[in-house]
C-alpha cells in the first residue's frame, strides 16, 4: 500500500482527474495549497508599489493506492500534469501503513478498494 | 409667453439630464453583470474594461461621433461639428445635454462588447477597439436612424435604439467572440460544452437591477421632451412589464429544459426584454410590450444554447441579450406598432400589412451587416498590429494578474481550477 501525494498546476486538475479515470483510478482527496519550488513566483503592483509573491497557488492530489496501482497512478498524474515548463510540479510516493474503512471497519488493501 | 417657453425648455433639459444619468450608471450595470458572470481571476480586466470603455466614448463621441452621428452630411454620414465646434443640437434642448445623453448612449453601446470577449481579450486590444467603434462605428449606424440618414427617411422606427445600440454592440460582440475563439476549456475534444461558472451571482444581480433601473432613463428620455407627461408614462411601463415577462418566461423555459429555475438565465430574460422593448417602447399598448418580453425570454434561452451547439463561446450572453433582441425588438415595430401612437404607418397586427415590417426588416439588415463587416476589418486589424488575445499562459493565471498586475480579491484566496 502506497500514499501518493502530488502537487500539480491548478488548472491542470481537469486533465489529471480524466487520466486517473482512464487509468481507473477513481478515488482522490483534493486540497487548495500555496507552495514554491523552482518558479520565482510573479510580482504585483498595486497603486505604484511593487511586490513579490512567492507562493504560488497548487492543487494537492492525495491518492491511496494498492501495490499494482502505482505505476499506472504516477503515469496518469504525469500525463495529466506534464506541460514541460517549471512549476509543473511533483509526485512523492511514501509506504502507507494502514488504512481502515470508517463505515464498515475493513482494514488494509481492502479498505483502499 | 417667453418665460413659459423657456421654462418648458428648461423642463426639458432637465429631463433629457436626469435621464443621462441614469443610462451612465448603466455602465455600473454592465460592469456588474460582467463581473459576475465571469470568474474572479479576470475580474479586474472586465471593470477596467468597463470603466475605461466609457472614458474613451466620451472622449471619442466629443472628438468625432457626435459630428459623424448628428452633423449635416449626407444619407451615410456627418460631416460638420467636430469637437462639438459648430455643432447644433437637432432637438430644443441644448446642445451639451443632448450630448451628454447621446454619448452615455454611446457608452452603453461599446460595453456591450467586453463581455461577449471577456476573459481572454487583450486590453490594449479592447482599448483600441472602443474608441473606434464610438468614435466611427456606432455613430454611423445612428447617423442612418436618429441623424437623418437614409434608413430614417424611409420610415425605419427605433425609437430608443434596439438597434442603433444592442444590435451594434451586440453584432461586434458576436464578431469579436467568434474571431477570438472560445476560452480554453470551454469546450471538450468531443464538441460538449462545459460549465465555466460565473463566481458572483449576488455582483450579476446587482448588475441587473442596476440595468432595469438605467432603462427607465434609457427609454423614456429618449422623448427628450416632457411634453404632458403621457408618452414618458406609456414608454416607462412598457419597459418594466417587457423587462417583467422576459425574466418569467426565460425562468419557466429553462427550468422546463434543464429541471432547474436558472437565475442567471431569468436576468438574462429580463435585459432580453428591456433589449427587445427599446425599439417598439413609444409606438405600443403595455400588452404588445408584455408579448414582445415574452417572445425575447424565449429568444435569449434558445440563442445561448444554439451559441453553445455552434461552438461560439459568448462568457455573459451580449449577443443572445443584445443582438438577437435588437433584432426582435426592431422587427417587432412592424407587427405592434400603431401609427395613432406616433409611427409612419401602421404595424402588421392594425392592418398596415407588411409594409412596416419590411423597412424595419431592411434596416435590422443593413445595420447588421455593415457592423458585422466594419468591426470584423477593425478586429481584424487590431490582430495583426497587436493581437486579439492574451496568450495561453496568460489566460490560465488570470488576465488581473496577467494584464493588471493585481488582484480583484486580495487577502481571499481564489484557486480556479480551470
Amino acid at each position: 500500500m502506497k500514499l501518493i501525494i502530488a502537487m500539480i498546476q491548478p488548472h491542470k486538475l481537469t486533465d489529471v482527474k480524466k487520466a486517473l479515470f482512464d487509468a481507473q483510478v477513481y478515488k482522490m482527496t483534493v486540497t487548495n495549497a500555496l507552495g514554491c519550488g523552482q518558479q520565482k513566483g510573479y510580482t504585483e503592483t498595486y497603486r505604484g508599489v511593487i511586490s513579490d509573491i512567492n507562493l504560488l497557488k497548487k492543487i494537492r492530489l492525495e491518492i491511496a493506492v494498492n501495490d499494482d496501482y502505482v505505476e499506472p497512478t504516477i503515469k496518469a498524474i504525469i500525463k495529466g500534469a506534464k506541460t514541460g515548463s517549471i512549476g509543473d510540479g511533483k509526485i512523492m510516493v511514501m509506504d502507507m501503513v494502514d488504512c481502515i474503512r470508517i463505515r464498515t471497519g475493513e482494514r488494509g488493501s481492502k479498505a483502499i478498494g | 409667453m417667453e418665460t413659459l417657453a423657456t421654462l418648458k425648455t428648461g423642463i426639458d433639459t432637465m429631463w433629457v439630464l436626469i435621464s443621462a444619468f441614469l443610462v451612465f450608471f448603466m455602465q455600473a450595470g454592465f460592469g456588474m453583470v460582467e463581473a459576475g458572470f465571469i470568474r474572479a481571476k479576470n475580474t479586474c480586466n472586465i471593470l477596467t474594461k468597463n470603466f475605461l470603455d466609457f472614458c474613451m466614448a466620451s472622449l471619442g463621441f466629443f472628438m468625432f461621433g457626435y459630428a459623424i452621428m448628428f452633423g449635416p452630411g449626407n444619407g451615410l454620414f456627418g460631416l460638420k461639428g467636430f469637437f462639438l465646434m459648430g455643432a447644433e443640437s437637432p432637438v430644443s434642448i441644448p446642445l451639451f445635454a443632448f450630448w451628454l445623453f447621446q454619448a452615455a448612449f454611446c457608452g452603453a453601446a461599446a460595453t456591450i462588447v467586453a463581455g461577449g470577449m471577456a476573459e481572454r481579450m487583450k486590453f490594449q486590444a479592447y482599448l483600441i477597439y472602443s474608441f473606434v467603434i464610438s468614435a466611427l462605428i456606432y455613430p454611423i449606424v445612428g447617423h442612418w436612424i436618429w441623424g437623418g440618414g437614409w434608413l430614417s427617411q424611409i420610415g425605419f422606427a427605433d425609437f430608443a435604439g434596439s438597434t442603433v445600440v444592442h444590435l451594434t454592440g451586440g453584432i461586434a460582440a458576436l464578431v469579436g467572440t467568434i474571431m477570438l475563439g472560445a476560452r480554453i476549456g470551454k469546450f471538450n475534444q468531443d464538441g460538449s460544452p462545459n460549465v465555466i461558472a460565473g463566481h458572483s451571482i449576488p455582483l450579476a444581480s446587482l448588475g441587473v437591477f442596476i440595468l432595469w433601473f438605467g432603462w427607465f432613463g434609457f427609454n423614456p428620455g429618449s422623448t427628450l421632451a416632457v411634453g404632458d407627461g403621457s408618452l414618458i408614462g406609456r414608454i416607462a411601463i412598457n419597459t418594466n412589464l417587457a423587462a417583467a415577462m422576459g425574466g418569467i418566461v426565460a425562468m419557466a423555459l429553462v427550468w422546463k429544459l434543464f429541471g432547474k429555475p436558472d437565475l442567471s438565465m431569468a436576468m438574462n430574460g429580463a435585459l432580453a426584454g428591456l433589449v427587445a422593448v427599446t425599439a417598439p417602447c413609444a409606438f405600443i399598448e403595455p400588452w404588445a410590450a408584455i408579448t414582445i418580453g415574452a417572445v425575447a425570454g424565449l429568444l435569449v434561452v434558445t440563442a445561448v444554447v444554439v451559441l453553445d451547439k455552434l461552438h461560439i463561446d459568448d462568457p455573459v450572453g451580449a449577443f443572445p441579450v443584445h443582438g438577437v433582441n435588437g433584432i426582435w425588438g426592431t422587427l417587432s415595430i412592424g407587427i405592434f406598432g400603431q401609427k395613432a401612437l406616433g409611427l409612419a404607418g401602421d404595424g402588421f397586427l392594425y392592418g398596415g400589412g407588411f409594409a412596416q415590417l419590411g423597412t424595419q426588416l431592411l434596416g435590422v439588415a443593413a445595420a447588421g451587416l455593415f457592423v458585422a463587416l466594419s468591426m470584423g476589418f477593425v478586429f481584424k486589424m487590431i490582430d495583426l498590429f497587436i493581437g486579439l488575445r492574451v496568450s495561453r499562459d496568460e489566460e490560465l493565471k488570470g488576465l488581473d494578474i496577467g494584464e493588471h498586475g493585481m488582484e480583484s480579491y486580495a487577502g481571499f484566496q481564489v484557486f480556479s481550477t480551470q
